[in-house]
């Protein structure tokens, strides 16, 4: 059995197997959604929990429509409208949810380890949909199978990552993936956004997207949140997007077959140029049609073998 | 009644004893000690085989009482600190309400007549409601019994504030003890900014916000020629501050909690919200520069910073957690099996640094050594002992403790308050 | 456990003979072969498949088309399953509307395999008709499930083993009986 974890809680706990049991099984599921019926009946009668308590449009629907193509229930748990606004602690909040029978339980939290956290007295499998600015592993999934569709290896490809890496767990769950799977990682932001020692990671750091972007096979580009402005962690959003905004003119530096990569949403015009974002070298799209299958292979791995006792 | 305690090795750092002596206590005051002791009428304790040291002191203990009675009581805190080898315990002024006026120092002091086994010393604020804006009136405390003044876990940031305050304490020759953070640095902080707080994307709180409060405290306590006591030092920056300041003719002490010297920020990977304190585990080499310095003398005492929590409290997700371990019943054992055993510090320099130097600071004149007429305060020792820690033996109201089914050697066996054995 | 053979029942000559029965059997049952596709299960069925095409060609010559299909996701048995099953690709790139479908397989034994392929075949669009198509049927039946062609009927007993081996992936084309035997 390649695929022995009970949770999915983040990517640095898998293997490089792991992730490629990962990838090959999305491969098989991609076909379901061009389907007519986009529906196999593979977890009929599973009851899924959408846990998330942090907006978000791609990878909350994402793995509703994954788990619903799966033929499994769920169910969209919404903060706003819950218990938790009353004061119900999150360990409550997941044990009344269990007592309803859920088998697997999809959380967004603002917490770093909030899944690790729930996974410690939960019967449901977990997964772990973003954990503050910890992991996010099925972007980081869905990034590396879209990757491997246009490049099919990912082995020696240089991917730089754009943009504030500190607060970003769609930039650790990519680094450590990319790392185990044999990719050069090169990351770029300002100094405040990108401490020297992510280097431990076992990746490459410039401050210099110019410099960095030359012979790039992916780049992929962050969200950065206007209020981190504030904060002083740089000056101004205008000398930002002279830095580190992906123009035309900067991507023209990277490989020519190069592919430009975002997890959304997207600030238009500030950390990348909008007539990039709709462009042919855009793979943005693609990357949110693949969410699905990686979804499905995970849901599927997790929920459609037999209970284990193991735990991860 | 009298209390005779024979064949003990005896180690007094006061006096520079280390020997095989007989003690006798007679109306809570150590009345007799020799070689060899013979009396009638006396409870005897045969002491071979085990240590005898003056009773140990804890200048940094938070009972929550008065206003969070939940978390622990003057009671429950105190018998938490008999069974872990304490005497004597300072506790902090956060409480609710704050002790910040004779009201509440009083309270805390009769509560712990009725109901405390161990002696209790009130730490009243250097400011109101702990709000960094109003000095107390220092004179007035110092009377009603406090013995320190803080405002721990609310470091003062306003430095014109702090240099009042430590002008003031001159008048009463008094300590203050500052909690180093500066807040604006550490803000949303969970764990100590490193490698593991980038890998796991938690807020962290970098060595610099420690630094620079300890840098403030030493330019005022040279300027003010007051008496600054540093709590729970946690950084190699920090430890530097201090030896430049006592390389000068500075008053300063600091103090070291166990779980700086055992743990390091790389455990939370586990998000085990038992390892959440402030200020945070640091890293290897800041616990490296902690034992230099305890070997070197650097540093003045131990102290545990015992900061009990409910279960429930504790039972959530990191960020919601509060901050802070539960020492007082692991301390000892952990010291004695980490440092004494494995023969990094001796026995005598650990007795100075929980007993005879904390009674120093705190100007306790009758506590800290065995001679002829001090208080019988003892704590006595087994250096082969074997424990398990488990939180649930726990005297302490609370269990949030990282060090729960540690396997150490070494515990206190015996407390002796005012001689009355109040543990054993 | 090892495995023991029992029986080699089939040999690459009785196969090839079966095969070409079976071919003649489809051929005069469906006058209409322009509507005829050909799905294989994973993994003897593809081959099988290919094969009968193949013959359909020679004799017919009219091409027809042969799917890829993968039962994985249409389990009745995931619960119970000891190990995870490996999801593979169902490749069917023709249109299944309206088509006459000849399901290949090479045992047929409970006819769970079958029930759950014919989910599927259903869930890709409306067939005209589904033909079954086995190489082997070894009885033990727990759902109402008949074959339209058979290579060879093999009374068996559900301890044994019917393995099919195509030279396509196992080197020989051969029919073995085999029973696992307990290690001493």
């Amino acid at each position: 059995m390649p695929f022995d974890h009970k949770h999915l809680l983040g990517i640095e706990p898998l293997s490089k197997l792991d992730i490629l049991t990962i990838l090959d099984t999305a491969e098989s599921f991609v076909e379901i959604s061009t389907r007519e019926v986009k529906k196999v009946p593979t977890l009929r009668g599973k009851t899924i929990v959408n846990l998330f308590f942090e907006p978000s449009t791609r990878t909350r629907c994402s793995f509703e429509l994954a788990a619903k193509r799966l033929s499994a229930d769920i169910v969209n748990f919404n903060k706003q409208f819950s218990s938790v606004v009353k004061g119900e602690t999150l360990k409550d909040t997941v044990l009344n949810l269990e007592a309803m029978q859920s088998d697997a339980i999809i959380i967004r939290h603002a917490c770093p380890g909030a899944p690790h956290y729930i996974s410690a007295f939960c019967r449901s499998h977990i997964i772990n949909a973003g954990d503050g600015a910890h992991e996010h592993p099925t972007q980081a999934l869905l990034d590396a199978f879209t990757i491997r569709q246009k490049k099919k290896n990912l082995e020696g490809l240089k991917i730089v990552i754009v943009g504030d890496i500190l607060h970003s767990r769609v930039a650790r769950s990519n680094i450590f993936l990319l790392n185990k799977m044999g990719a050069e990682v090169v990351c770029v932001g300002p100094p405040a956004l990108l401490p020297e020692e992510f280097k431990e990671f076992g990746i490459a750091f410039d401050y210099t997207l110019d410099r960095a972007i030359r012979g790039a096979d992916v780049i992929m580009m962050l969200r950065i949140q206007l209020e981190r402005q504030q904060k002083n962690l740089f000056p101004s959003i205008r000398e930002y997007r002279d830095l580190f905004s992906l123009t035309p003119k900067r991507f023209r530096r990277a490989k020519r077959n190069a592919i430009i990569m975002h997890p959304g949403p997207i600030n238009r015009g500030v950390e990348i140029s909008a007539n990039l974002v709709d462009s042919a070298k855009s793979v943005i799209l693609q990357q949110v049609e693949n969410g699905i299958a990686v979804r499905m292979a995970v849901l599927y791995l997790l929920l459609g073998g037999k209970e284990r006792e193991t735990t991860d | 009644m009298r209390l005779l305690i024979k064949n003990g090795r005896v180690i007094d750092p006061a006096s520079n004893v280390d020997e095989t002596l007989d003690i006798l206590i007679d109306r809570g005051k150590i009345v007799k000690i020799n070689p060899k002791i013979e009396v009638n009428g006396s409870k005897i304790i045969d002491a071979s085989r085990l240590v005898v040291a003056p009773g140990f002191i804890d200048m940094h203990v938070h009972l929550r009482e008065p206003g969070q009675e939940d978390k622990e009581t003057i009671k429950t805190g105190s018998l938490a600190a008999a069974k872990g080898g304490f005497t004597s315990i300072a506790c902090m002024p956060n409480t609710a309400p704050v002790n910040d006026s004779r009201g509440i120092t009083e309270f805390i002091i009769s509560e712990a007549k009725r109901n405390a086994v161990v002696n209790i010393l009130p730490i009243a604020a250097v400011t109101r409601g702990l709000c960094g804006e109003e000095i107390t009136d220092m004179t007035d405390l110092r009377n009603a019994g406090a013995i320190a003044f803080s405002d721990d876990g609310h470091p003062i940031e306003n430095s014109l504030v702090m240099r009042r305050a430590l002008e003031y304490s001159r008048l009463l020759d008094a300590l203050i003890i500052d909690h180093c953070e500066d807040r604006k640095l550490s803000a949303g902080g969970i764990m100590h900014e490193g490698i593991t707080s980038l890998k796991l994307g938690i807020k962290a709180i970098p060595a610099s916000s420690e630094e620079i409060l300890v840098a403030r405290d030493i330019v005022l306590a040279k300027e003010t020629k007051a008496k600054v006591h540093i709590a729970h030092l946690s950084v190699k920056g920090a430890v530097d501050l201090l030896k430049f300041a006592k390389q000068q003719d500075i008053k300063i002490t600091a103090e070291v909690t166990p779980h700086h010297l055992f743990l390091t920020d790389a455990s939370l990977e586990s998000f085990d919200t038992n390892l959440k304190v402030n200020p945070p585990l640091r890293s290897e080499q800041d616990v490296e520069a902690l034992i230099d310095a305890i070997k070197e003398g650097w540093i003045d005492a131990f102290a545990t910073d015992h900061a009990p929590h409910t279960p429930d409290e504790k039972d959530v997700e990191l960020d919601k957690a509060p901050f802070g371990i539960n020492g007082l019943e692991t301390a000892v054992p952990l010291l004695l099996d980490k440092l004494v055993n494995k023969n990094i510090l001796p026995l005598d320099k650990f007795v100075a640094m929980i007993s005879t130097n904390p009674a120093r600071i705190l100007g306790l004149e009758n506590k800290g050594k065995i001679s002829v007429g001090t208080d019988a305060d003892l704590t006595i020792l087994k250096l082969q002992k074997d424990v398990i820690v488990d939180t649930n033996q726990f005297f302490s109201k609370s269990r949030n403790s990282p060090f729960n089914g540690w396997k150490l050697k070494g515990a206190p066996v015996m407390t002796i308050v005012g001689g009355k054995i109040v543990h054993s | 456990m090892d495995e023991k053979i029992k029986a080699r029942v089939m040999d690459a000559r009785k196969i090839k003979r079966a095969l070409h029965r079976m071919v003649t059997e489809i051929i005069e049952r469906n006058r209409d072969l322009s509507s005829l596709v050909i799905v294989g299960i994973r993994t003897r069925g593809i081959y099988l498949g290919k094969r009968v095409s193949k013959m359909i060609k020679e004799l017919e010559d009219i091409k027809i088309p042969v799917g890829v299909l993968d039962i994985t996701l249409y389990r009745d048995d995931f619960s119970e399953l000891e190990a995870q099953h490996m999801v593979k690709k169902t490749e069917i790139d023709f249109s299944v509307v309206d088509k006459e479908i000849l399901l290949v397989d090479d045992v047929l034994f409970t006819g769970r395999t079958i029930r759950a392929a014919m989910d599927s075949l259903i869930d890709l669009g409306r067939p005209k008709s589904i033909q079954l198509f086995v190489l082997i049927d070894r009885g033990h039946r727990e759902l109402p499930i008949k074959a339209d062609y058979v290579g060879k009927f093999l009374p068996t007993s559900k301890r044994e083993i019917v393995q099919v081996h195509l030279k396509e992936i196992d080197e020989t084309d051969e029919v073995l009986i085999t029973e696992s035997v307990e290690n001493t």
